[in-house]
């Protein structure tokens, strides 16, 4: 087992100590981090102040455009064209005109820009003059605002999931979906992204003859091994320092940045609150809101329900026993041709269960204990990635157990191919290799 | 003299043509073993086969009377046809890899390898990567991964196929050092010169059969074909009237001085009646005896003619082809 480890450590440092290696595990954290911060910033700094400029014939409305954080609105008295034209010049984004008959026939509302309209300023001037059309025609019907928000009841149920041992939990399906998804997503990446390391080892030696070498000290089983194993580690290293940076990167916005994660809520609480609640009601219902639903609580009250124990042994155990399925698969693949060009078509059969199952765990998402769920999170070759979305359902031990000795099984059945492709295939040279070929070598050998 | 190795009827058939039949060898100890036979015939097969890369199908082979097992592999030392190293890696790192994985211990391996870098000055390249090399500096590399281990055994695989001139000499003196220093080396190749040079047996495989095998020296001796050279002045009479039917007259050609002429002897007439017949009606300038080379051996045994025999043949096999 020595001459093993020997390969197995050549292996790993060999590709740890790579630029790419270092780039690849920071350059991953930040843009997983960038997935998270970007949008929250971006969100903050875009809507840099949207100048409309109102033209409102029928005197009903201007009041209620009140200006915004990022959209500002200036009363005009003059005629559509001399606005447009100011808009021109770039004293205004847009133009809004209320002709005099809007009240009646809200859809002869306009709003002009020289460019894209910007859809949040658009929006939220819908949302305005929409609240404003629905208190004046209460009003017109003669109906108190006050009586119409005592009946406007907001119903939330709370999702509860009653656990194996009787716990009750309170479910957040939305959370259990991305962390699914997010989950099965990064098996598949893994994968693919490691498969081809192993690919590649593989075709590296063959081509560059130093298997012949190598084969006549270890055995070609021990080097296929070594060169899978060791390319498993660094798969396992590079994740765990994934995790590690990306929490670490995320952490230290969040402390830098406290504001900027503030959970938004939705802007028409406060529209329609703000036309009844004075300025300090208002800031009440807003801490109120985001004590509640900041991205933290709501993420810690989700995370609660799911069992992290569980969550992680079981990604760690799928991630492995997925790589190496189609470790072995992908090096048996490397080889049997000669240059990465005939690769090609080998590959299609080996990737088409991975793209499957990326495909179907949208599928398996909206249905997480279906029977398309359930055949798919057993068939070894799909259940890494559909196990891994349905996990944060909650599984049967049965059926976990079931999935992960089916996996195990898998494994050892594809090395086993794999090994007979192997130890036939890198010692044979200038030979268009296909299908019946490599069935030979698998009889045969 | 100890045999080393020894094959016996090894067998290996792939699908659809069989590589080796039943061939056997006796490698003596502390001998150069040159493993003879045209592209194809099979050498690569066996050498792989000694090297425990594939298993033959039938036969063994014995290791100093033990059946061949993955522990001697620590006894062996290959340096294939088709080599390589890998070429991202640090020199050193990789050779003192591949040694670790012939058995030895990192620590050994770093002592050993700063030895025989120095000695082929390859010590400044240690940190450097492979592709940085020229292709002459990677095969030194090659050939001390090779023998480092200090094996029993050597295995070289046309060892001079790819080496330039220079580099090729230097390997000539390794292995022949190599051989003072008790190790037994196989090899094969094509270069019939570098296996008069080098070796002390030969076995020679075609067409998957081991048709030939023995000492150099002896397997010369047995295909003399008894044609001797000679150069006659003052020529009285022409020369096929000198010969009766126990000689045979290959060719002749009149030169400036008189005439240069093949005759072969036939039936066991001995050499002094054909100086006698010449002798008598002219003058000798010069008589000897064409040994025949392993090449002429080699194509004699392979295509069943003797270059020397014909009259066409363009070879002359006095001057053995020295390698180059």
């Amino acid at each position: 087992m020595g001459k093993t480890t020997t390969i197995i450590k050549r292996e790993f440092l060999s590709r740890v100590r790579k630029k790419s290696f270092l780039v690849m595990t920071i350059l991953g954290p930040l843009l997983m981090a960038a997935i998270v911060i970007v949008p929250v910033v971006v969100a903050q700094l875009s809507d840099s102040d949207y100048e409309v400029a109102v033209l409102d014939n029928s005197d009903y409305f201007i009041q209620a455009l009140e200006d915004r954080e990022n959209v500002r609105f200036t009363p005009l008295a003059t005629s559509v064209e001399h606005a447009i034209e100011l808009m021109h010049d770039d004293r205004f984004d847009a133009v809004l005109h209320i002709p005099e008959a809007a009240f009646e026939a809200p859809s002869t509302l306009r709003l002009f820009s020289d460019k894209s309209v910007n859809l949040n300023a658009k929006l939220l001037i819908e949302n305005l003059l929409k609240l404003e059309f629905e208190s004046l025609k209460l009003a017109h019907a003669g109906i108190d605002e006050e009586v119409l928000r005592s009946i406007d009841t907001p119903i939330n149920i709370q999702a509860i999931r009653i656990r194996d041992d009787g716990e009750l939990i309170t479910d957040y399906p939305e959370i259990s979906m991305g962390l699914g998804f997010v989950s099965g997503l990064l098996i598949y990446i893994f994968i693919f992204l490691f498969g081809s390391q192993v690919l590649r080892g593989v075709l590296e030696e063959k081509t560059s003859r130093i298997v012949e070498i190598i084969v006549s000290s270890v055995r070609p089983f021990q080097l296929m091994i070594g060169k899978v194993t060791g390319v498993g580690l660094v798969g396992l290293t590079q994740f765990v320092i994934w995790v590690l940076l990306t929490f670490a990167i995320v952490g230290i916005f969040q402390v830098a940045m406290p504001d900027m994660f503030q959970f938004t809520p939705d802007e028409r609480v406060f529209v329609s609150s703000s036309q009844v609640l004075n300025v300090e009601e208002m800031q009440q219902q807003r801490e109120m809101i985001q004590q509640h639903d900041t991205m933290a609580g709501q993420l810690l009250e989700g995370l609660s329900a799911i069992n992290f124990p569980v969550m992680i042994i079981s990604f760690i155990f799928f991630f492995l026993g997925g790589y190496l399925l189609y470790a072995a698969l992908f090096a048996a693949i490397g080889s049997a041709v000669d240059n990465e060009a005939d690769t090609q078509q080998f590959m299609l059969p080996v990737t088409v269960p991975l793209l499957l199952s990326i495909i179907m765990a949208q599928m398996v998402i909206s249905n997480p204990s279906g029977p398309v769920a359930m055949w798919l999170s057993m068939i070894p070759l799909t259940s890494p990635v559909i196990m891994m979305v349905r996990i944060p359902f909650g599984v049967t031990w049965v059926e976990l157990i079931a999935s992960g000795a089916l996996l195990i099984l898998g494994f050892l059945a594809t090395t086993w191919l794999a090994a007979r492709i192997y130890r036939t295939g890198i010692l044979m040279y200038g030979k268009k290799v296909n299908y019946r070929e490599l069935w030979k070598w698998i009889r045969h050998a | 003299m100890n045999t080393l190795l020894a094959a016996a009827n090894i067998t290996k058939t792939y699908t659809g043509h069989r590589a080796l039949d039943s061939v056997s060898m006796e490698v003596p100890e502390q001998s150069i073993f040159g493993l003879l036979g045209p592209n194809g015939a099979g050498k690569t097969t066996l050498i792989r086969i000694i090297n425990q890369i594939i298993g033959p199908d039938e036969g063994q082979i014995l290791l100093d009377g033990e059946k061949l097992t993955p522990k001697h592999v620590r006894q062996i030392g290959y340096l294939p046809e088709e080599r390589g190293l890998y070429k991202k890696m640090k020199v050193g790192e990789q050779a003192e890899y591949l040694t670790r994985l012939r058995g030895l211990s990192g620590h050994d391996a770093r002592k050993l390898l700063k030895k025989w870098f120095e000695r082929f000055d390859l010590t400044p390249w240690w940190n450097k990567k492979v592709e940085e090399l020229s292709k002459g500096m990677q095969q030194k590399v090659q050939f001390i991964i090779t023998v480092l281990h200090k094996p029993r055994l050597l295995i070289f695989d046309e060892p001079f196929t790819g080496f330039d001139p220079i580099n090729v000499n230097i390997l000539k003196e390794e292995i022949l050092k190599l051989r003072e220093e008790g190790a037994t080396i196989i090899f094969s190749t094509h270069d019939m010169g570098s296996v008069e040079e080098l070796c002390d047996h030969i076995a020679l495989i075609n067409k998957s059969q081991k048709i030939l095998e023995g000492n150099v020296q002896e397997i010369k001796k047995q295909h003399t074909s008894r044609i001797y050279e000679v150069e006659l002045n003052a020529i009285q009479k022409p020369l096929e009237s000198m010969l009766d039917g126990r000689f045979r007259l290959i060719k002749s050609r009149t030169e400036d001085q008189g005439i240069r002429a093949r005759i072969q002897i036939l039936n066991d007439t001995p050499a002094n009646d054909l100086l006698q017949a010449l002798l008598s009606e002219a003058r000798l300038a010069a008589f000897k005896e064409l040994t025949p080379s392993m090449n002429d051996i080699f194509i004699k045994k392979v295509t069943g003619r003797f270059p020397a025999e014909t009259n066409a043949g363009n070879s002359s096999p006095a001057i053995a082809e020295r390698p180059q």
